[in-house]
């Protein structure tokens, strides 16, 4: 039986699923029922001076009928009481003392920052998550990515907190900058146990056509929302992924960002999450869908040999490499099994219209399209747009030649194959 | 335990419902909405937990999502195939309400549990030994739910039958392009491989086996033994041969070899799902005209208007309001002499005619089980059906009962739940908590 209780930065949790620091996590009674359902931890929503929210606050992108594949939210940091909230924490660490509750903060001066971080550990908090990361409304006010883009605020903050704090401290990272490593770093030079990442990203959700307004409306107006859900995993994979794979980086790191299922989840623990967090799914389905979070990440781990989180984490950093670093003379060709094609011939026009025509009509008037391998230069293009599951794949051929990769070539080493679909 | 014969009549059929491949299930799968406090589970006289087994389908978790089916109903595999879904899941899905195809529940659980059987997956382990034993008589869905709950919590269990072959209805009953025999006898090995179930067939309690004994050998009894024969129609020419009732001559094309050659027009006598059920078996194994012969109209009769337009489709005739009064013939049936029935169901004169038939099935119910019982004290009947409380208890002490007998004859999923619930009540009353 794996063990999935999860050490991140020393917070410690049955299992790696928290719920990110958002409406799910706005109160004790939803996060206790979150823990009841089987989450491990739970960020609390972000505390600071409570706020004045408006209506509306979330609008989605739905794509070809499937509902909210990306989500954005105006919605700014906890609007409840602070007493509230310190006291809803406290009897949520008092019922569940093994769950992990971690309590995500949003201030401005030091003196701010070390009242509430006194307050939230005295409420029994497992650990802290310094929000640098909100990219609406808050960011106005200096505080939120206003913090996470400035490495040099992002340190001295993080050292305040680390100072004051006798818990782990977790910084949330904002992907709206450039390049996520130095802002990791920063956070790193400032102290802080731990990362999470990524908070919401700088979006326009849509425009109502009609009314030529953004969405979400308020009255006439709108204004730039943090966007997430589903959509947002590969960027968010591509970040954790950044800073497990620098050599300097060397903290761990709370994934974050469109996870909905447990493969997404192992996706960010094999690229160096030791917890993952979910906010967007849980607004769509609700708590229970850790159910099969837990069922499926378990499995996982079984049929993967994996007997602790520990052992995943990072497992699938050492394959992400330079673009220069790839074998040029690793060829694969596409094959399409004919007896599972259903003749649609999309693979046909996407290979004809976007990728590198060699998908062809059959001449014997067959719906099986057919490919010229000779030609195919094993782009994946027509797999992915397959509606049939492995009716496409994608056939290793063995060209011959030695494995060699550009930046060898250059070096006047290693010998290329020739170009595919090249002319 | 005695095996299925091969050599089958019904093996000439095939399924009504095609099974899901796996992009099917995925397809279908991700259609689902995940409702909240969903219709569908409330449907479910076992209550499974609909949506979330459908899920772990669409994230390619299908061990989990088996799971959750056996863990609510642990014949979820027959009950995939044989419940009523258009009446119970999928008749109340909310897509119905949208205008929108509902979801293919039934479909996506017969996938998720026959890759459960084909992979060997095990889900249960027997509780520890609590030194209490339960007896449980049938060996049809109700005991066999019962007592692999009641495995679960580490009490032993014998299960006895008369009948050489186990799975009770299951096994002898369902429709063919449903379910077949052996499919079904699998599904009682499954059940039976958490152990410490002791299976005795051949016992007829009451001649083999006293009641008296039974009740000394356990702490506690439960009576699962379904519903007695098929009931005759007592009119002149009953005795004449091609006339059987209708559930023992399913049993017989189910188990066995059953020679139809020289039958070209049959008549089933009833409106029921077990009249349904045979006028749609005897299309397919071969019968050139079918008759159902029902007292009351199209819109009153009580088999399932799905099941009865499937078997408009595959050619089944019906014949209205009448009122078999003889059968005509010599040795042989050769026709059922009828009465038309008015809307009140009253025969009017001057309407008697012969409906040719050369093989006659009764389909008018079963009898009850009451005689049977009667060497067992305290147990307490109303019109033929065992009187249980909520908790499936009878009047006597110490002696639970489920499915048919209880209920008077209703399906696997209810017997099912039942038998689950008894075997929940008999561990509380064996000091489980």
């Amino acid at each position: 039986m794996p063990d999935l209780s999860s050490n991140c930065a020393g917070i410690r949790s049955p299992n790696p699923f928290w719920l990110a620091s958002a409406p799910p996590a706005n109160s004790g009674a939803q996060i206790q029922r979150a823990f009841d359902h089987g989450w491990g931890g739970a960020v609390w929503k972000t505390l600071g001076t409570p706020i004045q929210n408006v209506s509306s606050r979330f609008g989605a992108v739905d794509v070809g009928g499937t509902r909210a594949v990306g989500f954005n939210n105006i919605e700014l940091i906890t609007d409840r009481p602070l007493e509230v909230n310190f006291r809803e924490i406290y009897e949520t660490k008092k019922k569940y003392p093994a769950h992990a509750v971690v309590v995500s903060l949003m201030v401005e001066t030091r003196e701010e920052w070390k009242d509430f971080i006194k307050r939230a550990i005295d409420s029994g908090a497992d650990g802290l998550e310094l929000n640098f990361g909100c990219p609406h409304g808050m960011c106005e006010r200096g505080m939120g990515s206003a913090v996470g883009q400035e490495p040099k605020v992002n340190e001295e903050i993080t050292s305040w907190a680390v100072e004051y704090s006798t818990v782990p401290v977790l910084v949330k990272l904002t992907p709206n900058v450039g390049d996520i490593v130095p802002h990791g770093l920063a956070a790193q030079r400032g102290g802080a146990h731990g990362v999470a990442l990524i908070n919401t990203i700088k979006s326009i959700i849509g425009v109502d056509i009609d009314k030529m307004v953004l969405e979400p409306r308020v009255g006439g107006l709108s204004t730039n929302g943090g966007y997430c859900g589903a959509a947002v995993k590969p960027i968010a994979l591509h970040m954790v992924a950044q800073l497990a794979r620098s050599a300097e980086f060397d903290i761990p790191i709370s994934g974050i960002g469109g996870v909905a299922n447990w493969r997404d989840a192992v996706e960010f623990i094999l690229l160096g999450s030791s917890s993952v967090q979910v906010c967007t799914e849980v607004m769509l389905k609700g708590y229970r869908i850790v159910e099969d979070m837990i069922e499926g990440l378990e499995e996982y781990m079984r049929s993967h040999d994996f007997a602790t989180i520990d052992q995943m984490v990072g497992k699938a950093v050492p394959s992400y490499s330079e673009w220069g670093d790839l074998d040029m003379n690793y060829e694969t060709v596409a094959k399409i099994d004919a007896s599972s094609c259903i003749g649609c011939q999309l693979c046909m026009v996407a290979c004809h219209d976007g990728a590198h025509q060699c998908i062809h009509q059959d001449e014997g008037g067959s719906r099986v399209p057919v490919v010229d391998e000779s030609e195919c230069v094993g782009c994946n293009l027509c797999q992915i747009v397959c509606p049939v599951p492995d009716c496409i794949t994608m056939a290793e051929v063995d060209n011959g030649f030695a494995p060699a990769t550009w930046n060898q070539h250059m070096a006047g080493q290693g010998k290329l194959r020739p170009k595919k679909g090249a002319h | 335990m005695s095996k299925i014969a091969n050599e089958r009549a019904e093996n000439v059929f095939t399924d009504f419902k095609a099974p899901y491949t796996p992009a099917q299930a995925l397809v279908e799968a991700n259609r689902c909405l995940f409702c909240a406090d969903a219709p569908c589970i409330q449907a479910c006289p076992t209550g499974i937990d609909i949506p979330q087994f459908i899920r772990k389908i669409a994230t390619g978790n299908v061990k989990g999502s088996a799971r959750t089916i056996f863990d609510s109903n642990i014949l979820g595999m027959s009950c995939a195939r044989v419940c009523p879904v258009e009446v119970l899941c999928v008749g109340k899905c909310v897509y119905n309400e949208m205008g929108v195809p509902p979801i293919q529940i039934g479909k996506l659980q017969r996938h998720s549990t026959d890759v459960a059987f084909d992979e060997g997956w095990r889900f249960f382990e027997a509780g520890a030994d609590s030194g209490r034993s339960v007896g449980l008589i049938g060996a049809g869905p109700a005991s066999l739910a019962a007592a692999h709950e009641l495995r679960r919590h580490g009490h032993a269990c014998t299960i006895y039958d008369k009948r050489s072959v186990t799975g009770g209805l299951n096994t002898t009953g369902v429709a063919p392009y449903k379910m077949k025999a052996d499919r079904s006898a699998d599904e009682v090995q499954w059940v039976l491989e958490i152990g410490g179930i002791d299976v005795q067939t051949g016992v007829e309690v009451g001649a083999d086996l006293s009641w008296d004994e039974l009740v000394s050998r356990h702490d506690a009894l439960l009576l699962g033994v379904g519903l007695g024969p098929d009931t005759e129609l007592p009119v002149d020419g009953a005795q004449l041969s091609g006339i059987y009732g209708a559930v023992d001559f399913i049993e017989r094309f189910k188990l066995g070899a059953v020679d139809l050659s020289d039958v070209r027009r049959a008549v089933v006598v009833g409106g029921g799902n077990t009249a349904v059920d045979a006028v749609r078996e005897l299309v397919g194994l071969g019968v050139a005209e079918v008759t159902m012969l029902y007292r009351g109209v199209e819109a009153k009769m009580s088999g399932y208007a799905h099941e009865w337009a499937a078997g408009k489709l595959e050619g089944v005739r019906a014949h209205w309001q009448a009122q078999p009064v003889a059968f005509e013939g010599q040795a042989a049936v050769e026709g059922v002499r009828c009465l038309r029935l008015d809307d009140q169901k009253q025969p009017i004169e001057g309407s008697e005619h012969v409906v040719p038939a050369d093989l006659v099935l009764l389909a008018i119910g079963q009898s009850k089980l009451e005689q049977l019982l009667t060497g067992l004290s305290g147990v307490t009947f109303e019109r033929g059906r065992v009187v249980v409380d909520e908790h499936q208890a009878t009047a006597q002490a110490g002696v639970w009962a489920a499915g048919d007998c209880a209920n008077g004859g209703k399906e696997v999923v209810n017997a099912v739940a039942e038998g689950k619930r008894a075997a929940l009540a008999i561990h509380a009353h064996l000091g489980g908590s």
